[in-house]
């Protein structure tokens, strides 16, 4: 097992802080009317990024989870509100998984964006599928879609299997993270495309488990941040005559921050190595850091907040955000019960 | 005299029923080395295997099945060893590393005093130069196995006229010399693992110094970073009643595998063992690339004590009642007691979590220092609550 970047992995690394550090804007889209950076997306899209694990003859990249890992890190630190995960993640892996050659390209191109409709139990969406006319129509809805309200694919996970449609009505819903949007999907004998798969529940674990790893990398990628701009802020801060990094109270919160940060990056790295390497040790290796990282990503955001004081609590400042993109993450995937129960079942199978 | 003290020494050694897990511990040790299995990381030249992490990786994932009886080395091999050979001579690598591969020698650190813990720089043992010689005098606390040990690594004060920090010097002591008295200390638990140390008159040759004269701050901080890697990056054993996997078999035991708190409980106590784990291979991974982990082995050694604290919870979670009584000679029963009070221990020996939360800060993080009121004044003059006249 590898659980050190080489030095290409690093260079993509500097390559996507770079992107980052020259093009992103979140706050055009927390305080501004945009639903999502589409110049950013553009960037990503001319690096490659979007299509990052899809297969070289299909448009992509054809590299690794690692590296996609890598990129969400950045992406995570840099609170990019691009729909990198609900498109090249989780539409992306589904469609991998299933076998699809129509879409793929697209995506991978970064010229449509994808999301995955499922319930928010990651069970079947209550969707129907019905047969007509040597086609298939949707009927239902999809209640919480992650970027749903910009997706131009709409992969679905129904009772009936995985069907893929392009359209649908769509309903954007306020969120508690304003960097990221979800949408109430609504389908009305829309046409869709069905995806054969011999064990579709088999296929929707696979995704689940790949999206843990990449909604760490995220995850691992924001609590290093929250590190960063708050040891910056306790070496400058002055109360009572000293910097306040100086006081243990401040020193001894930051030091939990970086023995946090270490460990889930630990545990990112090795499930991101399993997704590539060893698909046998994936399912419990992505339960294991989801339980890990969720709340942890938490803790650090809401420590780093405290830290800095009352400006933390001002709009102004980005430890909202940070606060808000780490609840979130940590509920998307049906909270952290849910999240616990998972790895106890998985853990049961190993012991 | 000496000749006579060496015929009864010789002796005794030979005849004295030993402590049986004493002479098992030598043996299983001398067994590794003779298998080619001691030292798998160390230089060749000293009776090492000069093989690469990934060889002890293995030996330590294969080992970790197993309750190996040589824990009595540990502090040797994990600390003093590797500090004589990033600091030693080629004479004393040659004289030290060999027997302590070998399970031929014990070592001790002789670092901790009554007045100097956490702050160990302004320890009072004296080390005054006597011609050729250093004469040693002064009393060092909580020292593991200095009841057993035959070689100490002493940290002690050279220079009083220096701040605290420069005047010490680390010299590599005979623990057998009448000038060396240990007393056994009892801790909680009711064993006596560790000791006092005092030195009347202890004299020692030139060559005993590890590293430079003025320079065992130095040889301190080298051998305390060996330190919390060995404490914190342990793999926790597959017998451990602490380690995930037994505890999940003890709650099928008690049948509490099935309660959804006990469920919880473990899979966060599975992913924070898991954590821990990992991080430690990586740490040895970016060794093995040319970084050594330098003050991060401070990470090991928090986490780990914040593991053992979890992992207490979720066996006292599992056992209840189970844990405040049991009859004699039920060895579940003691092997959970003993868990239970053994955990503070890992949380104030090799450092304090306070203190490697400091280190973190200090060293990693780069936060500036806590004022420091005695970093320039001559130790002589410092007005500590414990200083001693000289």
């Amino acid at each position: 097992m590898q659980l050190v970047l080489d030095t290409e992995q690093q260079q993509l690394r500097s390559t996507v802080r770079k992107l980052l550090a020259d093009h992103n804007n979140v706050r055009s889209v927390v305080d501004g009317d945009d639903a999502y950076d589409a110049a950013l997306w553009r960037h990503l899209a001319e690096l490659g990024l979007t299509g990052l694990v899809v297969p070289e003859e299909l448009g992509g990249a054809g590299a690794g989870h690692v590296e996609r890992a890598v990129v969400l890190e950045e992406l995570g630190r840099a609170l990019a509100p691009v729909p990198f995960f609900a498109s090249a993640v989780l539409a992306v892996d589904a469609l991998v998984a299933l076998g699809d050659t129509q879409v793929l390209p697209a995506l991978a191109a970064g010229e449509k964006i994808g999301a995955l409709a499922v319930s928010p139990e990651w069970g079947p969406a209550p969707v129907s599928a019905t047969e007509r006319d040597g086609g298939w129509v949707l009927d239902g809805h999809a209640p919480f879609v992650i970027s749903g309200d910009v997706a131009d694919v709409f992969v679905v996970y129904s009772a009936d299997g995985w069907f893929v449609a392009e359209d649908a009505r769509r309903t954007p819903l306020t969120t508690l993270d304003p960097t990221r949007g979800q949408a109430k999907l609504e389908f009305a004998a829309t046409p869709a495309r069905r995806l054969d798969t011999a064990d579709p529940a088999a296929v929707l674990e696979e995704v689940r488990d790949l999206a843990s790893v990449a909604l760490a990398a995220e995850q691992v990628g924001g609590i290093a941040k929250v590190l960063e701009t708050t040891v910056e802020y306790a070496k400058v801060r002055v109360q009572f005559g000293r910097a306040i990094g100086s006081y243990q109270a401040v020193k001894h919160a930051c030091a939990d921050l970086y023995s946090t940060s270490e460990r889930a990056e630990s545990l990112l790295r090795h499930a991101a190595w399993a997704a590539d390497h060893d698909r046998e040790a994936l399912p419990l290796a992505a339960a294991t850091t989801q339980v890990f990282t969720g709340p942890a990503y938490f803790a650090a955001a809401a420590s780093g907040l405290q830290l800095h004081g009352g400006i933390g609590y001002t709009w102004e400042h980005d430890a909202h955000l940070y606060y808000k993109r780490a609840k979130s993450c940590e509920l998307l995937f049906g909270g952290h019960d849910e999240q616990l129960a998972r790895l106890a079942g998985r853990l049961d199978g190993v012991s | 005299m000496s000749e006579f003290r060496e015929k009864v020494r010789a002796w005794l050694a030979e005849n004295v029923p030993g402590d049986e897990e004493l002479a098992t511990a030598k043996r299983f040790q001398a067994a590794l080395y003779d298998a080619g299995l001691a030292g798998i990381t160390w230089p060749k030249e000293f009776g090492g295997q000069g093989l690469t992490s990934a060889e002890q990786q293995v030996f330590d994932q294969e080992s970790a099945r197993y309750d190996l009886p040589n824990s009595v080395f540990r502090i040797g091999m994990g600390m003093c060893g590797p500090t004589i050979l990033d600091l030693g001579t080629p004479e004393q690598k040659a004289r030290y590393i060999p027997p302590l591969l070998r399970g031929d020698e014990i070592w001790c650190q002789l670092f901790s005093e009554p007045g100097a813990g956490s702050d160990v720089a302004s320890l009072q043992t004296r080390a005054v130069r006597d011609g050729d010689e250093w004469v040693v005098n002064g009393q060092k606390v909580w020292t593991t196995v200095a009841h057993l040990a035959d070689f100490g690594a002493l940290l002690a004060r050279t220079d009083p006229d220096v701040p605290k920090h420069q005047g010490l010097t680390m010299f590599l002591i005979d623990m057998h010399d009448p000038a060396v008295t240990v007393r056994p200390l009892k801790d909680m638990t009711g064993r006596a693992p560790f000791n006092e140390v005092y030195f009347e008159n202890l004299r020692l040759p030139a060559d005993a110094v590890l590293g430079q004269v003025g320079q065992g701050w130095l040889a301190a901080v080298t051998m305390l970073g060996h330190e919390r890697v060995s404490i914190g990056g342990f793999v926790r054993k597959r017998h451990d009643p602490l380690a995930h996997a037994n505890l999940a078999e003890t709650a099928r035991r008690y049948g509490r595998d099935a309660d959804p708190v006990v469920r919880a409980e473990l899979a966060k106590l599975y992913a924070a063992e898991r954590a821990l784990a990992l991080f430690n291979v990586r740490l040895r991974q970016e060794a093995e690339a040319g970084s050594p982990p330098g003050a991060r082995g401070s990470v090991a050694k928090l986490a780990g004590a914040q593991l053992q604290q979890q992992a207490v919870a979720v066996a006292g979670l599992i056992a209840g009642p189970r844990a405040t009584a049991w009859e004699p000679g039920d060895a579940a029963g003691e092997e959970l007691a003993l868990a239970i009070n053994q955990t503070p221990s890992s949380s104030i020996a090799g450092g304090t979590d306070q203190i490697q939360r400091t280190i973190i800060g200090d060293r990693i993080l780069g936060l500036p220092r806590e004022p420091v009121v005695d970093r320039d004044v001559p130790f002589r003059e410092l007005r500590v609550g414990t200083q001693r006249p000289a």
